[in-house]
């Protein structure tokens, strides 16, 4: 596994192996340390019943009925316009529902869900550090935010580059700045739009690594948008595609993690998945 | 380890101030060229003063103090003007840039204003307020409203929006948005304001000076030329320049200070 890795990461943005390893250790420590009395939050499941939501006369998503357990890591595909944003979006509570609900398991607070975006979204005028510190704005006594914020970068490998200005760092590093901010807040769902759709290749892997390691530390409930199938197979416990506002297949990923890339499992179901879509594609063609 | 630390320092084999001086080398080549020029007989005294000439005539009132009197009224006028007008377009700028309704309620009414080239009012001031520091006060920040407000505005409106999403996202109150993003996100197009703002402002000063005041450099240089003293002309003209170089110079001081964060500054100071 460790060869492995070191093949995938030989020289992909400034994320080697050796790092990832120290990282790992350095989040344990951090985790071991703390005091017995806080114990880390769990990730929360969420229902949804019968959410539809259009924006004027056009219906984006319909009567989607959904049940996501805690700490699952669930992707969801579809076509460009198929309203996975917005499903993603309304989750997030940047969107209210048309019509019906989406409940968590406990009463949540505006930090217990995060969202990472495809731009990073970094304020230029902030260092590295206070842009990681924005993650706990909303926190009545911001005790220790300067080593919390430390702590979470050095989870994403870039506590070094703490005092930089945002303009200094690679695209990579930024979305890894805004990966930090959100997870900073020890959010109990994270929601991510297409996070590493603007990197390119090699970055994507490593990014996809820390992923799914922060998300093994972490144990929130992650739900991903992406246009990648092999992304979403590689990293998620379930893939929902979703064609024209409903939710047309729920597909259980069962491969043991870690999941190695380019296995003939994992490509026999991105070939299912793919499968799901083009068909879908020549439905619609046909109509 | 802050950025400024990581870079290697790249002029550090230069000889220092060298790079300080480079653009100071042509105004003093014009003033030598000047100076060998009125001494060899070239330029009538009567047309243009030597250099050494206005030198003296600088010294001499530098002694009798008016020099300096008039100097600090003119830059006295110069700041008070500058600040009243330029709160007032900042405040315009800031409330229209965040509020519609303020936008639609005010902003046709500055842009006709704007279009009245504000030394045209010089003779309707004069007969409101005299000769008195009111005038020109008025006239000063008048000229100096607009281009602060305009630049504040567009600042204000082209904060990126994902950035103010952002913020509301991670729960910013409305305070925290203004002071963390959307007035940080302005403030390179509010400097552009401030130094164009500055050049108007001196551009104005003086004019207001020439045409109605009793004391202040545009009076010196009015009432040397009633006596023909050339060159006490030629030296307030020059003290123009020099004033004119001081005020952008601050904003630029200012400018660095504040936008250390933008790639533009960044490579300005490796």
């Amino acid at each position: 596994m460790q060869q492995s890795l070191r093949v995938l990461l030989s020289d992909v943005d400034f994320v080697s192996s050796a790092t990832l390893i120290e990282q790992a250790r350095v989040a344990r420590r951090a985790f071991e340390s703390k005091p017995a009395a806080a114990p880390k939050p769990a990730g929360l499941s969420l229902t949804i019943r019968g959410l539809s939501k259009s924006f004027a006369q056009n219906e984006v998503l319909r009567g989607i009925d959904l049940h996501i357990p805690a700490g699952q890591f669930v992707a969801i595909v579809g076509k460009s316009g198929c309203g996975k944003s917005t499903l993603l979006r309304l989750i997030a509570r940047l969107e209210t529902p048309t019509a019906g609900t989406i409940e968590f398991s406990e009463p949540t607070r505006a930090e217990d869900v995060r969202v990472m975006f495809q731009e990073p979204r970094l304020l230029p005028w902030a260092t590295v550090g206070a842009n990681v510190e924005v993650g706990l704005i909303r926190e009545r006594l911001r005790t220790n935010a300067k080593a919390r914020a430390g702590q979470a970068l050095e989870e994403v490998g870039l506590h070094d580059n703490r005092d930089q200005w945002p303009s200094v760092l690679s695209g990579g590093q930024k979305q890894r700045v805004a990966l930090a901010r959100a997870l900073v807040s020890h959010p109990r769902v994270l929601a991510f739009d297409e996070p590493l759709g603007a990197l390119d290749a090699l970055t994507r892997i490593s990014m996809q690594r820390l992923l799914e390691r922060v998300w093994a530390d972490q144990a929130f409930t992650a739900i991903l948008v992406t246009h990648d199938v092999a992304e979403a197979v590689a990293l998620a416990d379930r893939v929902l595609v979703i064609e024209q506002g409903h939710i047309a297949h729920d597909v259980t990923v069962d491969i043991a993690r870690p999941r190695q890339r380019g296995s003939a499992d994992l490509g026999a179901l991105e070939a299912t998945i793919l499968n799901y879509l083009l068909t879908e594609n020549q439905t619609t063609v046909g109509e | 380890m802050s950025l400024a630390e990581s870079v290697p320092h790249r002029s550090a084999w230069r000889l220092p101030g060298i790079d300080g001086l480079i653009p100071w080398i042509l105004p003093v080549a014009i003033v030598a060229v000047w100076q060998i020029a009125s001494s060899a007989g070239y330029v009538p005294v009567r047309v243009l003063p030597a250099p050494s000439d206005v030198v003296l005539a600088g010294w001499k009132s530098l002694q009798s103090g008016e020099l300096v009197r008039n100097i600090w009224v003119s830059f006295w006028r110069a700041s008070i003007g500058f600040l009243i007008g330029g709160s007032i377009g900042f405040a315009f700028g800031l409330a229209n840039g965040l509020s519609q309704l303020s936008d639609k309620l005010t902003d046709t009414t500055l842009q006709m204003i704007r279009n009245v080239p504000h030394l045209a009012l010089i003779p309707l001031v004069i007969l409101w307020f005299g000769i008195d520091e009111a005038a020109k006060l008025f006239l000063v920040a008048l000229g100096v409203f607009f281009p602060i407000y305009l630049n504040t505005l567009h600042g204000i409106r082209t904060v990126d929006p994902q950035l103010i999403e952002m913020g509301r996202i991670y729960g910013m109150n409305s305070g925290e948005l203004f002071r963390r993003v959307i007035f940080p996100g302005a403030l390179p197009s509010i400097f552009v304001g401030v130094r164009f703002a500055l050049g108007i402002m001196w551009l104005t000063l003086i004019v207001a000076e020439t045409i109605a005041a009793s004391s202040g450099l545009g009076y010196m240089a009015m009432q040397a030329r009633e006596f023909m003293l050339i060159d006490v002309v030629v030296l307030s003209i020059l003290i123009y320049a020099l004033l004119g170089k001081l005020a952008d110079s601050a904003s630029r001081f200012l400018e660095r200070l504040t936008l250390s964060w933008h790639p533009a500054f960044q490579k300005h100071w490796e």
